[in-house]
């Protein structure tokens, strides 16, 4: 065994972890890591621009490659800048390990220069986070890190290195298993809860499946796919569960929930059974709880026993890996048919065509965002920002690329799209790869375009520049009688800033040249930008009012009005 | 939060910032911890906290779900509803005059109280007890004239045979690493 710096160590934990790149940025306190980096050649660093960035992008990789996403920075401002990126991988269970730099530890507690209570910051936004004081216990607790952030439930683990401890000395060895007392996650459904909700999938004659993040986590569409198929369940996917399920599959539904499809919603309320498998309940999904489903029995699906009757009362809580779970339960079911119901659902659609695009000579936002889809091929992958053109994307994706679709859920974190659409590219290197942006959201990180030219990643950025900051003005709009008030703002030249940053910018405002300013960027080598300069008050429906339940959702307003005229 | 007070108690690795990561999940939810006791567990490197919150039952079961989450906590159990021995110590310091003096010793008495310092001109009183026994004995000394007062809070133990809580594993401790090469746990690679 050889001593080595702290510093060192960290490398090699990240190299025993198979971790292949990481996000950061420098400063005084990890400056031994960088020190350290260039003896690393197998393990990529990539500088992003603000570490917000890193924290985002090391969040997509892992959605996208399923391993744990991997950034540091610099102890103070470094490691507050990550906070927002680390409060969005705990919010939608993102596994991601962040090692930040810390004041020399004699410093602590007594306001060092560039000192942050990191850890003590992030207690409530990390599944675990701890402060290495000794060089002895880098490896240790490096190795818990990996192990908490990708197991059970995954979340953010932030490790905190004080600069002496980085460049202290000691002999490696790396824990090749790590035994955690207090940490034992299920992740095998119990036979008899698997057999219980079996039985009530048997009884059922309106069955749905909600299908949530928790398929796309643990991999689990495959597993899904044969319950569904088996017994003949109709599909609906959560935000986040997009992706979860093959879009084109007959038995798919889309989404349910605030911006959901009508259909879906109403579908939930009229359901005799819920089969909800790795989702939480959020409020956007299920609206006023007091009403929700209320003729449905509920099996609840979840590796996270705090997750099972936290917000719906629960008829058969199964605990597990929900990839698991549904491979035992394939074996239990009998085959189904559930005719009546599916032409229900069926009638339910078509008389409420919740995401018909009005016709018009207009550039509407969803058309842009639907071609996109279209012409994109089966195999591509995109991120999105947060707002209205967030849920187009959402209500318009029915493809078939499974984990492909890749969006800020539960914290809704604009100025998402740009860093985590790098992040994919680079778990995806040969695959397109569109960001989905909204102006104001591409205006929060778009520093980070220069690494698309300095990387050479080829991420197409589609900015649905309505300007406004949509959601908001259609909020005002409808709650606050209409008073707009901060929701337009100047914008720089997009195209301008594109070229500025080195790739290619292409300002599109008539609907005749959508399609084909989409096929010259998908031909293009490299980057690039489309300035989609979309109708300004569009707005996105159906939509479920805050406080309402679900049978409450209105629906396209327009529907009855084909002459579609404001 | 309106309910009844909950005793809950757990056992904790006893690793800095651990208190901290507890206390953050109760705030998180608003409950008000009516007190904590922490000390050595009879295992090496666990503490054993007890903890009495007010609240309704299905909050405070959604609250130690959530504890169960911060990794240092090896196991916690709401005791509320089984049979235990609940015991609180309290040290009071009472002013004594020449004259009040065997007025407030005879209440000690009573009580099975002791005095465990003598003073000029106070006393300082050691009981232990339930929290109502120490509320009387409090309301019994204050017309004396009460100086100080220092509770410990609850702990608790379940009555019988059965440990209130006990690590998983048999040997009970925290945390193992083991370079055996045996890979990692089945805990599953869920991503
Ligand atoms: C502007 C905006 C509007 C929104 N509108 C909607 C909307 O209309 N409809 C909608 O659906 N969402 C909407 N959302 C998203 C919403 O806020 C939630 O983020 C989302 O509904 C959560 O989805 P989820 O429960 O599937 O995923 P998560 O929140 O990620 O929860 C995943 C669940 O799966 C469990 N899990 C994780 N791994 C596993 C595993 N291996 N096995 C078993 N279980 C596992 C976890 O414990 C957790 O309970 C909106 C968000 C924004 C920003
Ligand atoms: C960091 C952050 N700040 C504020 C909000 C509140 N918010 C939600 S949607 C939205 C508007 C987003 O505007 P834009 O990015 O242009 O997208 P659009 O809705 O117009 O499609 C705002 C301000 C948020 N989600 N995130
Ligand atoms: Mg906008």
């Amino acid at each position: 065994m050889t001593r080595m710096k702290g510093a060192d160590i960290i490398m090699e934990c990240l190299r025993k972890e198979g971790v292949e790149i990481i996000f950061g940025y420098p400063g005084g306190a990890n400056l031994p890591m960088y020190d350290a980096l260039h003896k690393y050649p197998d393990i990529r660093h990539v500088l992003v621009r603000h570490e917000q960035a890193a924290a985002h992008a090391a969040d997509a990789y892992a959605r996208v490659s399923g391993k744990a996403g991997v950034c540091w920075s610099t102890s103070g401002p470094g490691a507050t800048n990550l906070v927002t990126g680390i409060a969005n991988a705990w919010m939608d269970s993102v596994p991601l390990v962040c090692i930040t730099g810390q004041v020399v530890s004699w410093l602590l507690g007594r306001d060092g220069f560039q000192e942050a209570d990191i850890t003590g910051i992030t207690i409530p936004i990390t599944k675990h986070n701890t402060i290495v004081l000794d060089v002895e216990d880098i490896a240790p607790a490096i190795a818990e890190a990996f192990h908490i952030a990708t197991t059970g439930r995954p979340g953010p683990v932030l490790v905190d290195i004080p600069r002496d401890v980085q460049q202290a000395t000691c002999e490696f060895d790396y824990p090749e298993k790590v035994e955690l007392a207090g940490y034992q996650p299920t992740v095998v459904g119990h036979p008899q809860q698997v057999k219980k909700a079996a039985q009530l999938i048997a009884e059922s004659e309106r069955p749905l499946i909600l299908a949530g993040h928790g398929v796309v986590i643990a991999r689990a569409a495959e597993a899904l796919r044969e319950v569904a198929e088996k017994a003949q369940i109709p599909v609906i996917t959560t935000l986040l569960g997009i992706g979860g399920f093959p879009g084109s599959h007959e038995l798919y539904q889309g989404m349910p929930g605030m911006h959901g499809m009508y259909w879906n919603n109403i579908a939930i309320q009229e359901a005799d059974l819920v089969i909800a498998a790795g989702m939480r309940f959020d409020d956007r999904v299920t609206g006023a709880l007091k009403d929700f489903a209320p003729n449905a029995r509920i099996v609840h699906i979840d590796v996270d026993p705090a997750e099972i009757g936290k917000n719906v009362k629960t008829m058969v809580p199964i605990v597990g890996d929900v990839k698991n779970v549904l491979q035992q339960l394939a074996t239990q079911i009998a085959p189904g048919r559930h005719d009546a119901w599916r032409q229900r659902l069926a009638d339910l659609r078509r008389d409420h065509p919740s995401i018909a695009i009005p016709e018009t000579d207009r550039l509407l936002p969803q058309y842009v965002i639907k071609k996109i889809y279209e012409l994109s091929g089966p195999k591509a992958y995109y991120a999105t920002g947060v707002g209205q053109h967030q849920m187009w994307a959402a209500q318009f994706f029915w493809g078939d690329n499974p984990y492909s679709f890749v969006t800020s859920g539960g914290l809704g974190t604009m100025g998402f799209e740009v860093p985590a659409a790098i992040g994919v590219q680079f778990a995806r290197p040969l695959d397109t790869v569109w960001a989905i942006c909204g102006d104001g959201g591409f205006q929060m990180t778009m520093e980070e375009l220069a690494l698309c030219t300095e990387y050479e990643l080829p991420v197409k950025f589609a900015i649905i520049n309505n300007n406004y900051l949509g959601m908001v003005r259609q909020w005002q709009d409808k709650f606050y009688a209409g008073n707009k008030q901060s929701v337009r703002m100047f914008q720089p030249d997009f195209v301008k800033l594109a070229e500025a940053m080195g790739i290619t910018g292409m300002r599109v405002s008539d609907k005749a040249q959508v399609a084909s300013s989409i096929e010259a960027a998908l031909r293009h080598p490299g980057a690039v930008l489309l300035d989609f300069q979309v109708e300004d008050v569009e707005d996105c429906y159906p939509m479920m009012p805050p406080g309402v339940s679900l049978s409450d959702t209105i629906d396209q307003p327009r529907i009855e009005q084909p002459d579609y005229a404001r | 939060m309106s309910g009844r007070v909950h005793t809950i108690v757990a056992l904790v690795e006893n690793r800095p910032g651990v208190l901290n990561k507890i206390a953050s999940k109760w705030r998180q939810r608003a409950f008000n911890i009516e007190s904590l006791a922490v000390g050595p567990s009879e295992v090496p490197g666990l503490s054993r906290m007890t903890f009495t919150v007010d609240g309704a039952a299905h909050d405070i079961e959604q609250v130690t779900k959530q504890l169960y989450k911060v990794i240092e906590v090896v196991k916690i159990t709401d005791v509320t509803d089984q049979g235990t021995v609940a015991r609180e110590l309290a040290l009071i310091k009472v002013a004594a005059t020449k004259e009040s003096r065997s007025a407030i010793i005879e209440i000690v008495d009573v009580f099975r109280a002791k005095v465990v310092d003598v003073g000029p001109d106070s006393l300082v009183i050691e009981t232990t007890g339930t929290e109502d026994k120490i509320d009387a004995i409090v309301a019994m000394l204050t017309p004396f004239g009460l100086k100080e007062l220092v509770r410990t809070g609850r702990v608790a133990m379940v009555r019988g045979g059965a440990p209130t809580v006990t690590a998983p594993s048999a040997d009970g401790a925290g945390r193992h690493h083991r370079s055996a090469g045996e890979g990692k746990p089945k805990l599953g690679s869920l991503i």
